[in-house]
C-alpha cells in the first residue's frame, strides 16, 4: 500500500497529471484516505498494466477504456466461471457425471 | 518527503533529451562539488544524489527500464507486477464491470450470460437485480489554487473557474500551508445511474510573500529600523497578516534582536494561535548621514569597543 507520490517515484516515466487523470476517469479506483489517494497492490498493479499496454500495445488514451472494460470482463467472467467450477467440483460423483452429461458437445 | 525521482533530482522534466539532462547535471554538479563546498555535508549529499541520478539516466538502456519500472531509482531490480493475479485475488472485485457479487446467489452468475439458461435453473428471477441496471459512483476531480499569503494566513472565500460560466465556491480556512488539499464534497464527477457523485479536491498552493515569511504557527518579518530607533527606542507600526498593529522598540535594541507579537500569527481553527516574531534590521539610510558621522568620528574616539573580541580569527 504505497502514496500517490511513491507511485509516480516507481514509474518515472508516469506524469502526476496523467495519473490524476487515470485515477478521474477511474481507470485505476486508489482509495481515497483523508486528504490523499492510497493505492493497494492491486492499483499499483493496474498503474503498471495500463504503462505496459500503452507502450506494448501502443493503446492510445481513447482507446484505453475500451482495453480496460474488456479485460475487466474477461477478469470478471473468469472469477465467475472459478466459482462455478468449484462449486462443480465440490458435488458428489452423480451429480458431476450429470453435469458433463448435460454439457452440450461443441460443434466443430 | 517523498523519494524523488532520478528526473526531480536533476530539475527536469520526464520527456527531457539527453542534452538537456547532461546540461541540468553539469550546472548542478558546478555547484554542488565538494570541492567547493568543503565541510558542507548537505552539499555532498546533493551532490551524490545528483550523480547518481545523472549515471541513471544518461544511460539510454537503464533510463528506458527505469521508466517502465523495472528498476528503481538507485538502479536496484524492482520486482515485476503481474496484473492477474491481484485482478483474480481478493482486491479484484473492485475492478468488476458489476461490483461486488454475492457469492450465496448462482443467478448472479447465471444472470451474466444474459438469463439465457434453460431448464430447472434459468428463467424465472433472470433480468432482476444489480447485472440489469448500471450504477457508478463520480470520480473525484482535482484541481489546484493558489492563494495568497496573507489569505493563507487569515482564511478568505475564493471562487475556482472551471470554465467561463462555471465555479466553485472555496473557503479557505484561516491557516493553511502550502500543499494541503481541501475536499468539496459530491463537487466532482456527476454519478451514473443515480450513484452519487465525486468529490473535489482542491490543491492549495501559496504564493510567498515579499517579506512575511512562515514557520509552523509562527509568522517571521524582518523589520528595518534607523540607527536613532534602536538606539533611543520608538513606538512603530508594523503590518501583520490582520493589519498594522502599534509596537515599542526597546532602546538599545541590536540588529537581529527578536520581537514578539503574541498572538498575531496562523489563528487555527479551534487551535492555537501562533506569533509574529519580528527581527529588527538596523539601516543606515543614504550611505551615512554626514551630520551623524562627523558625529560618530568625535564618539568613536571617546568610546573604543570591539565588538569581535573573543572571536576567534
Amino acid at each position: 500500500m504505497i502514496g500517490f507520490d511513491e507511485v509516480l517515484v516507481r514509474y518515472g516515466g508516469l506524469e502526476r497529471r496523467e495519473l490524476i487523470r487515470w485515477v478521474e476517469e477511474r481507470w485505476v479506483l486508489p482509495e481515497r484516505r483523508a486528504e490523499t489517494w492510497v493505492f493497494h497492490e492491486v492499483d499499483v498493479a493496474r498503474v503498471e498494466l495500463i504503462l505496459e499496454i500503452r507502450r506494448d500495445f501502443a493503446v492510445d488514451d481513447e482507446a484505453m477504456p475500451l482495453v480496460l472494460s474488456l479485460l475487466d470482463q474477461v477478469y470478471s467472467l473468469r472469477r465467475q466461471m472459478r466459482r462455478l467450477c468449484d462449486a462443480v467440483a465440490a458435488q458428489p460423483e452423480d451429480i458431476q457425471a450429470a453435469i458433463r452429461q448435460a454439457l452440450p458437445k461443441s460443434t466443430p | 518527503m517523498a523519494t524523488q525521482t532520478p528526473y526531480e533530482v536533476l530539475g527536469v522534466k520526464p520527456d527531457a533529451s539527453p542534452d538537456e539532462i547532461r546540461k541540468a547535471y553539469r550546472k548542478l554538479a558546478k555547484q554542488l562539488h565538494p570541492d567547493i563546498n568543503p565541510g558542507k555535508p548537505e552539499a555532498e549529499a546533493r551532490f551524490k544524489q545528483v550523480s547518481a541520478a545523472h549515471d541513471l539516466l544518461s544511460d539510454a538502456d537503464k533510463r528506458a527500464r527505469y521508466d517502465r519500472g523495472e528498476i528503481d531509482e538507485s538502479g536496484a531490480e524492482r520486482p515485476r507486477y503481474s496484473y492477474r493475479p491481484h485482478a483474480e485475488g481478493a482486491q479484484g472485485w473492485k475492478y468488476q464491470p458489476n461490483g461486488e457479487m454475492n457469492p450465496e446467489d448462482l443467478e448472479d452468475i447465471l444472470s451474466m450470460f444474459g438469463g439465457g439458461m434453460g431448464g430447472p435453473m434459468g428463467g424465472g428471477r433472470a433480468g432482476r437485480g444489480r447485472g440489469q441496471g448500471f450504477a457508478m459512483p463520480g470520480g473525484d476531480r482535482l484541481y489546484a489554487l493558489t492563494v495568497d499569503f496573507v489569505e493563507a494566513a487569515a482564511g478568505a472565500k475564493k471562487r475556482l473557474s472551471l470554465s467561463p460560466d462555471t465555479w466553485l465556491d472555496v473557503t479557505i480556512p484561516p491557516g493553511i500551508d502550502e500543499g494541503q488539499v481541501l475536499r468539496l464534497k459530491g463537487k466532482g464527477g456527476e454519478g451514473v445511474g443515480g450513484a452519487p457523485p465525486g468529490d473535489a479536491l482542491i490543491e492549495i498552493h501559496v504564493a510567498p510573500h515579499p517579506y512575511f515569511r512562515r514557520d509552523g504557527d509562527n509568522i517571521l518579518l524582518d523589520l528595518p529600523v534607523t540607527v536613532a530607533e534602536a538606539v533611543l527606542g520608538a513606538r512603530v507600526t508594523v503590518p501583520t497578516v490582520t493589519g498594522p498593529v502599534a509596537m515599542t522598540i526597546p532602546k538599545g535594541s541590536d540588529s537581529g534582536t527578536q520581537l514578539r507579537l503574541r498572538g498575531k500569527g496562523i489563528q487555527r481553527r479551534g487551535g492555537a494561535v501562533g506569533d509574529q516574531m519580528v527581527m529588527l534590521r538596523v539601516v543606515i539610510g543614504d550611505s551615512g548621514d554626514p551630520e551623524l558621522a562627523s558625529f560618530l568620528e568625535t564618539w568613536a574616539e571617546k568610546h573604543k569597543t570591539d565588538p569581535r573580541r573573543g572571536m576567534a580569527s
